[in-house]
This record gives structure tokens, C-alpha cells and sequence, in this order.
């Protein structure tokens, strides 16, 4: 009997887990806070991707990032993708984008209305076109900046850069 | 806290490369370069020359396209923009910078019917060939090049956003076109004389 459940429990799992990812929420985030979130960790790599819903050349690299996410999952990487979408896309846009695409990777909006004094923060070289990806490695302080499309391999070759 | 936000930014300058620092614009026009003169055909079928605007004493030139959303956001702005500051001798001057190949939106056909949708006083331009957005260097769009006429030609005086606010919810945003024409028709240079903004990057001909 006790196995019965057991068995139960196993083979409905897989549904449970599936309905548990449906459930998209996507935090509103102020840079202070992302600066904040950047500074966590002793050893982690960030791989910060910035993107949106409306621009193509993003949703056609995001896929990389969560496969650089999933290849290196027993490394301290942490991939964020920060969406610059408009906050009132939020529900509309980029919660109806992440629950197709089904992304494995921490999606949060930045939560900013004057984008401008970001960019800058970010990285000076930073033009404010998307798509573009800020790598910190905490363990070492060492940083890259890129702004512009990758492939897979190019995205690799970046992160381990710094590693 | 002061010590984790200094802590930040030493990450990120030790991140740049020495040659980045402070070249915003690697390939563009900086504030004082002088801009190319352009004669480029209107969404009404004329061409739309600078030397066609005897009395301007300067020209906001708009990189600007029909599908970004950020551009569209900025329509009526860009509008405003004209409508405020053209009689004064800045007209708008919007060119769509996007390569129709690579963005089907961006076609001549398509910029006449958003033209004639939203009804843009403006002269909206088709740059083929991406000739003069190769030689003015906008990243994004919208990305604004206001220029001085001067008796040594068109002076490069402010690049970079119309404002500071895309959404234009906040009511205390800043307008940095509307300061910039004013700083230039009181003989002072504009401050900030360039500013970032997100954008949708240029789509640029593939080679």
C-alpha cells in the first residue's frame, strides 16, 4: 500500500514540478538592489544579460544563457537576465515571453524609469543598445562588459574569461 | 554600504580596457565635429535638403524608425519637438537609420504609412544604402544629433536622448533636447552635451 503512494507520489511528480514552473513571477528590481544582488556571493560568477520582449537579436541569444546556466550548473555561475521592457509590459510582454520559452534562469525587470544614469553605472563603454551582458566574477573582482549579440560559443569564450 | 557601492565600482573599472574610457561615440560624431550635410527623399516623395532651410539656425536630426518600441513611444515627443522649435530655426530632421533587408518594418512603403498614420509634420527620411547613419554613427533609435549652423558648417552640440524618462510618467523628467536648443539659442553650450538611453540598436546591412 505504502508503495502504491510511493509510486503514486513518483509518477505524478513530473506533473507537479511542470504546473509548479507555470507559475512565473518575475521580481521588479531598482539597481541599487541589482548592485546589491552583485555583491552576494564569495565566488560566483554573474552572467548578466540585459534584453526585452521587443527586441530580436535578445530572444535569439537567451536561449545560450540558459545553456551556459545548465552546462555549468556545478560551477557558482549565476545567469540573471534583466529585462529593460516597460513596466507596464510586465504582464503583458515579458511573463507571457518567459513561460513559452520556459527559462531555466533568474528573469527580473529593472525597476528604473531614468535609464540613462544606469547605463553609465554599468559600464561607460555601454552605448545603451540591446542586447548587452555585464560578467562580475566576486572571487577575483574581474569584470567584462559586452554589448551586442552572442552565439553559444562566444558567450562561453566570454564567461570563461573570467574564470 | 558605502564601502560595497565603491567596492562596485572598482569591479567595473577595473572590467574597462583603457582605450574605452570616455569615447562614447567610437565610430559617430562628437560634440563639435561637423556634421555632413544630407539631402535625403520625405516620405511625401521630396527630397529634404538642409540647404533648403535658409532661416534654421540648427537641425534636430532624430535616428528614428517605425518599429522600435521605444521610437514609438518618442512619436508624439518628436512631434512636439517640431512643432516647438522648427518656426524658432530648429526643425526636425527624422531619418530612419534601419536597413529594410533586415528589418522588413523599416521600408520606404512602411515609413509613409506610419508617417501618414500618426501624422508627422516632420520630415521623415529614407537614408538608402545607410549612407548618412554611417556617417552621423546613432546607435539606437531614438538617438538624437542636434547641430549648430554656423558659418563653419553644421556643429555637432548635443547627442543622445530627448529625455530621461521613455515612459514619460515621471513629471519631473528632463528634457535634454528642449534644454540643449535653449542653451544654444542663448549662445551656451549645451549641459549634459550627451546622454544614454536604452534603445533598439541600428539594423545595419548584412555584409
Amino acid at each position: 500500500m505504502k508503495r502504491g503512494i510511493l509510486l503514486g507520489a513518483i509518477c505524478l511528480l513530473p506533473f507537479f514540478l511542470r504546473a509548479q514552473g507555470k507559475a512565473v513571477s518575475i521580481k521588479l528590481v531598482s539597481f541599487e538592489h541589482l548592485q546589491q544582488r552583485l555583491q552576494q556571493g564569495t565566488d560566483t560568477t554573474f552572467v548578466v544579460n540585459f534584453w526585452a520582449t521587443w527586441c530580436g537579436p535578445c530572444l535569439e541569444e537567451i536561449p545560450y544563457f540558459d545553456r551556459l546556466q545548465e552546462k555549468y550548473s556545478s560551477k557558482k555561475v549565476k545567469v540573471l537576465l534583466v529585462s529593460l521592457d516597460f513596466r507596464s509590459q510586465l504582464k503583458t510582454g515579458v511573463i507571457p515571453f518567459v513561460k513559452k520559452s520556459e527559462l531555466i534562469s533568474e528573469v527580473i525587470l529593472l525597476d528604473e524609469a531614468d535609464h540613462g544614469a544606469i547605463i553609465e553605472k554599468i559600464d561607460p563603454s555601454w552605448s545603451g543598445a540591446l542586447p548587452a551582458t555585464l560578467l562580475v566574477n566576486t572571487a577575483t573582482g574581474a569584470g567584462k562588459f559586452h554589448e551586442g549579440s552572442f552565439n553559444f560559443d562566444e558567450l562561453e569564450a566570454f564567461y570563461l574569461l573570467t574564470q | 554600504m558605502k564601502h560595497q557601492l565603491f567596492l562596485f565600482g572598482a569591479l567595473f573599472f577595473l572590467a574597462l580596457p583603457a582605450a574605452r574610457a570616455q569615447q562614447s561615440y567610437s565610430d559617430g560624431y562628437a560634440i563639435g565635429d561637423k556634421a555632413t550635410s544630407f539631402s535625403l527623399k520625405d516620405v511625401s516623395g521630396k527630397m529634404v535638403s538642409m540647404d533648403d532651410y535658409d532661416s534654421a539656425k540648427g537641425y534636430i536630426v532624430i535616428f528614428t524608425c517605425n518599429t522600435c518600441p521605444y521610437s514609438k513611444a518618442y512619436e508624439s515627443r518628436i512631434s512636439d519637438l517640431h512643432e516647438k522649435y522648427a518656426s524658432g530655426g530648429f526643425p526636425v530632421l527624422a531619418v530612419n537609420p534601419n536597413d529594410p533587408e533586415v528589418s522588413g518594418g523599416d521600408s520606404y512603403e512602411a515609413m509613409k504609412e506610419r508617417a501618414a498614420a500618426k501624422g508627422f509634420e516632420f520630415p521623415y527620411l529614407f537614408d538608402p544604402g545607410q549612407i548618412i547613419t554611417k556617417q552621423y554613427g546613432p546607435q539606437r533609435t531614438p538617438h538624437v544629433f542636434l547641430l549648430e549652423k554656423t558659418s563653419e558648417g553644421n556643429v555637432v552640440r548635443y547627442v543622445g536622448a530627448i529625455d530621461n524618462d521613455t515612459e514619460n510618467t515621471n513629471p519631473d523628467k528632463i528634457s535634454y533636447v528642449e534644454q540643449a536648443v535653449k542653451a544654444i539659442k542663448s549662445g551656451r553650450q549645451p549641459d549634459p552635451a550627451t546622454t544614454k538611453a536604452i534603445g533598439c540598436g541600428v539594423k545595419w546591412q548584412k555584409s
